[in-house]
């Protein structure tokens, strides 16, 4: 079965002054499936993340969202467009509430004039929901959601950052190294997330260094070096160190499009 | 929590199927022990506004015990309203600018500019009162979009930006006004409408002026609109962290654009009340204010690196100034030791604040 791809990119190419973070790249999505992009430390992968959710813009290269043709100048483009993005950076506002960041632009205002007229916000609303969306995803009990993010742990946070991208209804998911600074509990419950939001039907982007994670949950390996996809790989038809190999130059792959 | 174990196959590597029989909690916000330090600290960066309420309570008692009632008079307190009350408006734009991690050398420069446009527009020029008036409004917002484009836009600093517009917008005052005051009684004869905000209500021997109600009520408008909607919760975490912001869908230059053009307007607001405090208009006045409305932010707690205080704590800042100068004055102490003390407190609240934004889980 052929099935369409929900999500390509054709071509990226995305320059820094002299580094050239993205050369030529291109980018399968399909539906319903966890895509894992791994690859090398400054392969590109943030970068490629980057161009596809509006944070930066490639210089050459075209993207496609359910085959037509899109080009984000911002990042709320992108989010409006359905591709929901959990940075590596998280891009949490430190000193706001948990709440405030969960609706961070796309806040709830009070029905009637208070809300046309005053623009006045509907904190009630936005708590109830977030307390939920918190919950469903199973990623914590609240106490208080009004609480300074910045008073929350490493765990926490991405949990905040994880819930806020997944909250929305969106089409994509992308997720940059979502794991990287939890412990083992806390990694298995963001896994255990991105399965939930797999059963859910949404394709998911994780980029991570942790082969086991990638093996477990990847339906799909992309394996970026060097700037572009190098290969994609059925994760059941190959081992770890295969995939290591790869991403490192150690070994060429027979067949760059096994997996396509 | 996502528990899927008495149904489906525990998930991941067999080193973490121990997982699942281990303590659920981890994840929860919890409470752990704080000692007494701890927890002022907790408690003051949640409120940021408290120091600055506790230092103003404390020092209208101190004040209020040493020069007695001279100072603790409801004509003295009022007096000390009305004499804060320009310093305390631009302190109110002020605020904007710092929260957004910026801060603005030129509000003093904007309001004088706007106060001798209007002055020159209704009084020379035979403009109507209100027309003069909106004309300065827009001429403030224009003023403070032009600060906003070039931080945004440019990507200048904004120290570099309003050091730059300051002098500008000195100039502009200067040549416009001839450096020539226009007169009080000019004024009332052609627009008693710019003095508006002189006027006083008596009550008993308070003498409350519309200027003292006026800087009241711009400070609660711009409390509401930066606690209460979508933008003001932008300005802070645009302030916070502006890459973060972007990233999370925030058009951060927008902010901060009108942030800048709504700091402007403020500005002219106040020049319309300053024309009633002084009486005339001069454009050599308020040369020092505008360090004046940076002292009232600090002392109120809004933090120079963006994103964090309230601005009500600016109109404390300004009111604890005023006290300190109105009750050193009153115990006759020379000039000199109300700078000096003004000085203790600005470096005091600068070094709260680092220590507040210490706090961690
Ligand atoms: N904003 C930037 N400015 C300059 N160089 C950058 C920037 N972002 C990434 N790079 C460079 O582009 C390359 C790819 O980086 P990145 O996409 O972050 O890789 P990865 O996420 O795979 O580790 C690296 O050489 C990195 O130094
Ligand atoms: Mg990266």
């Amino acid at each position: 079965m052929k099935r369409d791809p929900i999500l390509t990119a054709r071509g990226l190419v995305k320059r820094y002054g002299r580094v050239t973070a993205l050369d030529n790249c291109d980018f399968d999505l399909y539906p319903g499936e966890i895509l894992a992009v791994i690859g090398d430390n400054g392969a590109g992968k943030s970068s490629l993340i980057k161009a596809i959710s509006g944070a930066v813009q490639a210089d050459e290269g075209e993207i496609r969202l359910e085959g037509r043709p899109v080009s984000f100048r911002s990042p709320l483009e992108a989010q409006d467009a359905g591709i929901s993005t959990v940075y590596q950076t998280l891009a949490l506002s430190p000193a706001l509430s948990i709440v405030d960041n969960m609706f961070v632009g796309r806040e709830l205002r009070k029905p009637g004039p208070l809300g046309t007229w005053l623009r006045m916000l509907d904190k009630p609303a936005m708590r109830a929901f977030a307390r939920e969306k918190l919950n469903d995803l199973g990623l914590m009990t609240i106490q208080d959601i009004d609480q300074a993010v910045e008073t929350l742990s490493g765990g926490q946070r991405q949990g905040v950052a994880v819930a806020r991208a997944a909250a929305f209804g969106s089409k994509v998911i992308i997720m940059d190294e979502p794991t990287a600074a939890l412990g083992v509990k806390e990694s298995r419950q963001v896994l255990n997330l991105i399965l939930d939001l797999k059963a859910k039907g949404l394709p998911i982007i994780l980029i991570s260094h942790n082969m086991p994670h990638v093996f477990e949950v990847a339906d799909r390996v992309h394996v970026h070096r060097l700037g572009k996809r190098l290969c994609t790989i059925d994760p059941k038809k190959h081992t770890m160190s295969d995939a290591v190999a790869y991403m490192t130059g150690a070994k060429q792959p027979d067949d760059v499009n096994e997996a396509a | 929590m996502t528990d899927m174990t008495q149904t489906a196959p525990p998930r991941g590597q067999s080193f973490e199927h121990d997982l699942e029989k281990s303590d659920r909690t981890v994840a929860a916000f919890e409470r752990t022990k704080r000692g007494p330090l701890g927890t002022i600290q907790h408690g003051l960066h949640g409120n940021p506004t408290l120091v600055p309420v506790i230092v103003l309570g404390l020092s209208i008692a101190a004040f209020g015990l040493i020069a007695g009632g001279k100072f603790f008079s409801a004509f003295n307190l009022t007096l000390i309203m009305q004499q804060v009350s320009i310093i305390g408006i631009l302190a109110a734009a002020q605020s904007l600018i710092i929260l957004t991690a910026g801060i603005d050398l030129s509000v003093a420069a904007i309001m004088v500019l706007m106060s001798v446009i209007a002055g020159n527009l209704a009084v020379y020029m035979g403009v109507p009162a209100p027309v003069a008036l909106l004309v300065a409004f827009a001429g403030g917002t224009g003023a403070g979009l032009m600060n906003g484009f070039l931080v945004t836009k440019v990507k200048l600093p904004p120290f570099i930006t309003t050091l730059g517009t300051w002098s500008i917008f000195y100039a502009l005052n200067l040549w416009l006004s001839g450096a020539q005051s226009i007169r009080s009684q000019d004024i009332d004869k052609a627009a008693p409408l710019l003095k508006f905000f002189g006027n006083t209500i008596a009550i008993g021997n308070a003498r409350v002026t519309y200027g003292s109600i006026l800087m009241i009520v711009v400070f609660l408008a711009l409390w509401f609109l930066l606690n209460k909607t979508a933008w003001g919760r932008h300005v802070y975490a645009v302030g916070d962290d502006k890459e973060a912001a972007e990233l999370a869908g925030i058009r951060t230059d927008r902010t901060l654009l009108s942030v800048y053009g709504l700091a402007g307007l403020v500005c002219a607001i106040a020049a319309w009340a300053s024309i009633g405090r002084v009486g005339s208009i001069s454009p050599q006045a308020y040369y020092e204010a505008n360090l004046h409305s940076i002292t009232a932010v600090v002392i109120g707690g809004i933090s120079l690196f963006g994103g964090r205080g309230s601005i009500l704590g600016a109109l404390f800042g300004a009111l604890i100034v005023g006290v300190f100068q109105s009750g050193l004055r009153l115990a006759d102490v020379d000039v000199l030791w109300q700078v000096f003390a003004i000085g203790w407190l600005i470096i005091i609240a600068v070094a709260i604040d680092q220590w507040i934004r210490k706090v961690s889980a």
